[in-house]
């Protein structure tokens, strides 16, 4: 309450600075505008601060930019603002929400806003594969801000003295099992050490999609109202995930916990963990051996979903302030301030021409694990996103779950989620 | 002065409106919406909500999941209750004996009250944390190799369960202290007189002087089992594969994440009632066997 009165008076006096000698303060616009923070606390000010930037540049744009916690409480919070009359234009939300939002009625495509050629060429400005979450049925809903991939740190400490060449972290999935073998170090029965551990509570689904990936095989098609979950390909890489456990005995059987797990890393329990580039800074800053990072290794292909956040524009709002929301996405995208974004936080760069800003390029060149994920965006895909959203994710979670606790086979497991997807999706086909 | 009727009538009612006005907002709204909701299917955009009868309970019965966390749920309430009751009168008796420290021993039951489920969570998860967590590192010690005590569907809803107890039974400690408190030193000495031994004079006199301490120890733990749910957040999001998961977790689950306010209203409807059920069970039947003073 006191941080928004803060706000409201900063606003006030700047307005007041700046607008005295204008009149024309009955054309100013008002947005209000939701985004939360996945990875924790000090992004608040980041984003603040580029907001206020924003104000500065355009004193008859008044931007009340509202943290709302993790992605799931920004969806619920923006879509209560909107159900209950209280106004918001524009929100960061989880790229994935875009069926839910189309359903919803709750957005509008960036093609009906955008006007100019200019504004055009914008739109087609950003990486690809970051697009793919933002754009279905043949236009462009959501615009790329706080995204990541999924990348594997390895620890060369750990490389070397398995005599493995910390330099050529493992590329193939053949090759990660045979590292992992040679990384996993066993004391009796106790394992001191395990070559490789990938999460698979929290958010199973998103691990599963690089998998599915590098076999060759996606999890859904862009209109969001079909799964290929048991496709043969998708069946091959549960199997191969659940070997990596009970058959290779390279990581821990049983689920491994989000969470935690860079503890693990960080504490040496296993040599190589798949995770978010959203963890780069902390594990930066907290490891006490010689890390590296790597794209993940290839089956038949590269591959890794995209993650993280986009920039909606909601379908209650007046064409000026559709305009004004315009002017402050395209603020907020600009490569400058991309490239300042990435650096704090770790988040990927959303297009070329960020990583051509001078900062960027300095900074990958101090820091090249920077420039993995940007490199592996190539390779990426979408992030799984269907219609019915959260309950098609949970099919699929549940899936992988009950399969590396060996309840079910990858076959029958995933059998069973593709019957059930269909019959949710099947309304929308 | 006399008043008519209909005048301390009126003078009631006033006084009770304002518990009204709120339980009414707060409470009966709510339940009966929930309950007309349940009988509507799930609207968006494109299809408006419309009556469907009871087509969200029969999906109800089809639903495995739905199942599987009411299965859970019984366990957890099963195990919770009867564990954490019986902790809590044990303590009771423990820490209001003559004790050094006592003190700091009824403190030290009490701490895992006030701390807030979130945080207390988040210290278990590094407790249960395979290889690096205190439990692996403890029984390391004793050459017991370290287990995925969160990812097994195995342990993962007992280690739930002990988090819970852990929470609860320092609670429910200080009901039954402040009970114990309250009895007479006269009936120690009688019984002492009269030869009764120290087990004898528990069972015959102080378990049944507790009785209405028990009573309403049980309703609360009742209730918590089902209300209980904050840890699941942090610990496991009911997995792996649902073997954590708790009927309110799931409803939490349905109407947030799925968003699908139909069926989980559906879902909480058959909550109000199994909660109703067991109330009411309670106070015709218990009641009887409950010696107030």
């Amino acid at each position: 309450m006191l941080t928004k009165l803060k706000h409201h008076a900063g606003k006030w006096t700047l307005a007041a600075a700046l607008g005295l000698g204008m009149a024309s303060s009955a054309s100013a616009v008002d947005l209000t505008m939701y985004y939360p923070v996945a990875v924790g606390g000090p992004l608040t000010k980041v984003v603040d601060g580029m907001v206020e930037d924003f104000e500065k540049a355009n004193p008859d744009i008044n931007v009340n930019a509202i943290y709302a916690g993790n992605y799931n409480d920004a969806r619920i919070k923006a879509l209560a603002a909107l159900q209950s009359g209280e106004p918001a234009q524009t929100s960061v939300m989880f790229s994935i929400d875009i069926y839910e939002l189309i359903e919803q009625g709750a957005i509008v495509p960036y093609d009906d806003v955008v006007e100019t050629e200019e504004e055009k060429a914008w739109l087609n400005s950003f990486y690809p594969a970051l697009m793919e979450n933002g754009k279905t049925q043949g236009k462009t809903w959501g615009i790329p801000f706080q995204r990541s991939t999924i990348v594997m740190y390895y620890n060369k400490d750990a490389f070397r003295e398995a005599g493995l060449d910390p330099e050529n972290p493992p590329a193939t999935w053949d090759e990660l099992v045979e590292a992992g073998k040679k990384l996993t170090k066993k004391n009796g029965d106790t394992v001191e050490q395990w070559g490789a551990m990938i999460p698979s509570t929290g958010y199973p689904y998103w691990m599963f999609g690089a998998l599915a990936m590098q076999n060759g095989q996606t999890l859904m098609n862009s209109e969001g109202n079909e799964t290929y979950f048991n496709a043969p390909a998708t069946i091959e890489a549960l199997q191969y995930w659940q070997d990596l456990g009970n058959k290779h005995g390279i990581m821990p059987s049983g689920t491994i916990e989000w969470a935690t797990l860079r503890q693990n890393f960080l504490e040496g329990k296993t040599a190589m963990m798949w995770h978010s580039t959203g963890n780069l800074t902390a594990v930066k800053n907290d490891a006490s051996f010689d890390f590296g990072v790597a794209m993940l290794p290839a089956q038949k292909r590269r591959g890794t979903p995209t993650g993280g956040g986009n920039f909606y524009i909601f379908e209650k709002s007046s064409p000026e302030e559709r305009k004004a929301a315009i002017k402050l996405i395209r603020f907020l995208t600009e490569p400058e301030r991309t490239a300042e974004w990435s650096i704090g936080t770790g988040y990927l760069g959303t297009g070329p021409d960020a990583y051509a800003t001078p900062e960027l390029t300095q900074y990958v060149k101090d820091f090249p694990p920077a420039a993995v994920a940007r490199d592996q965006l190539e390779f990426a895909t979408a992030e799984l996103s269907t219609f019915q959203n959260g309950r098609v994710r949970k099919l699929l979670d549940d899936a992988i779950q009950s399969v590396l606790i060996g309840d079910k086979t990858p076959a029958e497991a995933l059998d069973s989620a593709q019957k059930q997807a269909d019959r949710l999706l099947k309304n929308y086909r | 002065m006399i008043r008519r009727p209909s005048q301390s009538h009126i003078h009631g009612w006033l006084l009770l409106m304002p518990a009204a006005v709120f339980l009414i907002a707060f409470t009966y709204y709510p339940t009966i919406a929930t309950l007309a909701k349940s009988f509507f299917s799930q609207g968006n955009a494109i299809k408006p909500s419309r009556f469907v009868g009871l087509e969200n309970y029969e999906y109800l019965l089809t639903d495995e999941v739905f199942w599987k966390v009411v299965g859970n749920n019984i366990i957890y309430a099963a195990t919770t209750i009867p564990i954490s009751i019986g902790l809590a009168m044990v303590m009771a008796l423990w820490v209001n004996g003559k004790l050094p420290f006592k003190s700091l021993a009824r403190m030290s039951y009490f701490t895992p009250t006030i701390l807030p489920m979130i945080a207390v969570a988040n210290i278990w998860l590094f407790f249960y944390t395979p290889d690096i967590g205190l439990i692996d590192q403890v029984a390391g010690v004793f050459g017991i190799s370290g287990h995925n005590w969160l990812g097994d569907p195995d342990t993962v809803l007992g280690c739930i369960i002990i988090i819970t107890i852990w929470k609860e039974a320092g609670f429910f400690m200080i009901f039954y202290l402040a009970a114990l408190q309250t009895l007479s030193p006269e009936l120690e000495e009688a019984a002492k007189l009269e030869g009764a031994g120290r087990w004898y004079y528990f069972r015959r006199v102080i378990f049944p002087l507790l009785m209405p301490t028990t009573l309403f120890v049980l309703i609360n733990a009742i209730i918590n089992s089902f209300k209980l749910v904050d840890q699941l957040f942090i610990l496991t999001k009911g997995g792996p594969d649902n073997s954590s998961s708790l009927l309110l977790y799931y409803i939490y689950e349905v109407a947030f994440s799925f968003l699908d306010q139909a069926y989980a209203s559906t879902l909480t409807v058959v909550l109000l009632i199994a909660l109703a059920v067991i109330a009411i069970s309670q106070f015709v039947f218990l009641d009887k066997k409950v010696h107030y003073q």
